[in-house]
């Protein structure tokens, strides 16, 4: 039993980091219907310049300010040089668009900085909580819990925006409809510019705590193959369900992992989330809290 | 803002970093020709940047220093393959058509390229250079006269890190838990029988935990590995899977000086992005760790004329860049073993096949090249692609590795035989008949 609770909590406390990465996607595609292709580059290209602008001697607050302010510009970019010409254009060609913008930023990021792997300090040791192993030799680690407060608060936070804000609410109108919205006197450009730097944000965010578990390498962009099931099973356009989505993955492939591996060889959490994502398809095509597509006709 | 410029310059920056070419130059009647297969951007491209900079830095310096070989310049063109087989064969093809050696010999550096490359490389009579690592069974001449995995192979390498634990364990290993992690991948996999075949041997324990690429997820694995109590983990990863099993292991408290990587699992770019986890972490390692007579030299020579690969000195001597000095130098012996049967000219690509399967880089040849103890002596015949079997262990203490063995060698007894079984495997499904070695002059 104690080794079954161990590999669920460490399953939820990953689930939740998959849900971080999963949540910068959630946030374009709530606000233009795109599936952005190139966030696994954001989450890459943030956690290089912060450690590229931390190599050059800045304190780290403001390090991770200037990161911050790096993936603002790049959002404001975005918006001028790719997505402007695109309005009203098919998703599709939104979507290749954010293709071409991932292997942009790959490229940039290194360029910039340098591509040696590097290790992101967070002054949070990622070993075991002692209470928990003395008393209950359980194995919990304190670095997973404070991502995981991490995760709940911007998950909060990004929840009252959407709901409660102004801007929140013509982010939902531009994704429902580009057209209608700029009739109505939405600000399309502003909007995107909006929630593409808050996007970065979220991959700046997701980039310092995946670079502290992993090192910062090219290997971050490979992070959002633990995103797209959580997507799938949470909805493309509901944050809690990234995070619901991120805690229904990180456990099952853990206790699937270690409970069935055995039976078919093993190395089974690569692709167990993406079959249960497929089965879960077929009785919720739109994810646990996505909205049900409607065309008249 | 970016300015758009600085953007534009970016881009272009990139494009030109992804094509990554060299002055690119043909075989002329006084020149050698090299393919380069390297890798320099994408997930590998750490790494990749180590070991092409020391294979590039060493050809340059053969140049600077000697005028060549016999003579004769080195030249040779780059080509990115990104670690992709798909794009090694696209390279290796784009190359060939340059000089009429085919590019001399190619070095893959990637176990994928070299079996996608196995056939091409022999219809074209290219001798294709796997230095630890790639098709294993290929170290048997009789049946991969083309194929030469010298200096180590993986199972060499893995029965060598038991006999190491065997040494701490003072020589007793029964009854004792040895957890295999590794990549869920060919690489990974192939060790398995070995590994086996030695619990049986020796009467310890072993569990697997393959975990799935990239490797950037492993908290199931090593909550099995804590639950089983394992004593000791022998690691079989490659790029973001071997930092993220160093924190993986401090976040269950396993022991790092317990654990032990290959040599892909044995550079600073798998332990400095763990940090403290990876303090005392253990690996094995072909090329020796540090400054040598050598290395000092190509930093003198190459470096001093302003024609140094590494943008960054300072990663000179790093493990990655060792290796690549290695590959460098067996390149270059090979091309002078062949000079000195075939004459003092451009060698062609089966002159070069005769030269490696006739390679004798013993100690007292490492010395006067400035590479003593930088690699263990070679010496390869028609029955041996291999030539030597034997790494080191080197352990991380948190800044940079140091040695902890002597030279170890693997099991040969029991990995030779296993290894001319599936060689002999492969050939009877291709209809290969063997070569007679002892004909073979």
């Amino acid at each position: 039993m104690q080794f079954f609770l161990e590999v669920l909590i460490g399953g939820l406390l990953s689930g939740v980091m998959y849900s971080l990465v999963a949540l910068g996607f959630v946030l374009i595609y709530k606000a233009s219907g795109v599936f952005n292709f190139a966030q696994g580059a954001m989450v890459y290209f943030a956690a290089l310049s912060f450690v590229g602008i931390l190599g050059l001697g800045v304190p780290f607050g403001l390090a991770v300010l200037l990161a911050f302010g790096a993936m603002v510009v790049l959002g404001v970019a975005t918006e001028r040089f790719v997505l402007r010409k695109l309005v009203n254009q098919p998703p599709i060609s939104l979507f290749m668009a954010t293709i071409g913008l991932a292997f942009f930023l790959e490229g940039l990021g290194p360029f910039l900085w340098g591509n040696e792997t590097r290790e992101v300090k967070l002054g949070i040791a990622d070993e075991p909580i002692a209470i928990l192993l003395e008393r209950y030799n359980l194995s919990v680690s304190q670095f997973d819990l404070m991502a995981a407060l991490v995760c709940g608060v911007l998950v909060a936070a990004l929840a009252l925006f959407f709901q409660h804000t102004r801007i929140g609410r013509a982010l939902r109108a531009v994704a429902d409809d580009h057209q209608a919205a700029l009739s109505v006197g939405i600000p399309l450009q502003t909007i995107w510019m909006i929630v593409w730097a808050v996007a970065g944000f979220v991959a700046l965010v997701a980039g310092l705590l995946w670079g502290a578990r992993n090192g910062v390498s090219a290997s971050l962009v490979l992070v959002v193959l633990k995103a797209l099931p959580v997507l799938i099973l949470g909805g493309f356009t509901s944050v809690p369900g990234a995070i619901v989505g991120g805690l229904i993955v990180g456990s099952t492939e853990k206790l699937a992992e270690v409970y069935l591996g055995h039976y078919v060889g093993g190395g089974i959490e690569g692709w167990f989330p993406y079959v249960l994502a497929l089965l879960f398809l077929l009785v919720r095509p739109e994810g646990l809290f996505g909205e049900k597509h409607i065309d008249r006709v | 803002m970016l300015p758009t410029r600085k953007c534009l310059a970016a881009m272009a920056g990139f494009l030109l970093g992804t094509c990554a070419v060299l002055p690119a130059q043909a075989d002329s009647a006084n020149e050698q020709f090299i393919s380069v297969l390297s890798f320099r951007v994408g997930p590998y491209g750490p790494a990749g940047t180590g070991i092409f900079g020391g294979f590039l830095d060493y050809l340059s310096y053969v140049d600077l220093k000697d005028g060549g070989v016999g003579g004769v310049k080195l030249t040779w063109e780059e080509c990115e393959t990104e670690y992709q087989a798909a794009k090694g064969v696209e390279c290796y093809e784009r190359l060939k058509t340059k000089s009429p050696s085919h590019g001399t010999m190619i070095h893959p550096v990637s176990t994928p390229i070299s079996y996608a490359l196995l056939e091409k490389t022999l219809a074209d009579k290219v001798p294709l250079v796997m230095t630890g690592y790639g098709r294993t069974d290929a170290v048997d001449g009789r049946y991969f006269p083309w194929a030469f995995p010298l200096v180590t192979t993986y199972p060499m390498q893995s029965t060598a890190i038991v006999s190491f634990i065997a040494q701490k364990e003072k020589r007793d290993l029964k009854g004792k838990k040895i957890a295999y992690v590794y990549l869920d991948s060919a690489y990974g996999k192939e060790n398995i029988r070995y590994l086996q075949a030695e619990a049986k041997t020796f009467g310890f324990e072993l569990s697997l935990h393959p975990i799935a690429p990239p490797g950037n997820e492993q908290g199931a694995q090593w909550q099995e590995v804590r639950q089983s109590r394992a004593d000791w983990v022998i690691l079989w990863g490659f790029g973001v899977m071997n930092p993220t099993a160093m924190k993986a292991a401090a976040k269950v408290g396993f022991p790092r000086d317990h654990m032990i990587g290959s040599w892909w699992a044995g550079s600073e770019e798998d332990t400095v992005p763990a940090g403290d986890a990876a303090k005392g972490y253990l690996a094995a390692t072909m090329t020796m760790p540090g400054k040598s007579a050598l290395s000092n030299d190509v930093e003198k020579v190459v470096y001093g004329a302003g024609k140094g690969n590494l943008p960054d000195k300072t990663r000179i001597a790093s493990v990655n860049h060792n290796r690549g000095l290695v590959i460098g130098l067996i390149t270059v012996e090979a091309i002078r073993t062949a000079q000195k049967k075939f004459g003092k000219r451009p060698v062609t690509g089966e002159e070069v096949r005769w030269a490696l399967e006739h390679l004798d880089i013993g100690e007292a040849r490492l010395k006067e090249l400035g590479a003593a103890g930088l690699m263990p002596a070679v010496k390869t015949s028609c029955l041996d692609h291999e030539g030597s079997g034997k790494i080191k262990i080197q352990q991380w203490d948190g800044t940079r590795w140091t040695l902890v063995s002597d030279w170890i060698e693997g099991n040969r007894a029991l990995v030779h035989p296993l290894l001319e079984e599936s060689a002999a495997a492969y050939a009877k499904e291709k209809g290969i008949t063997p070569r007679d070695c002892s004909k073979e002059s």
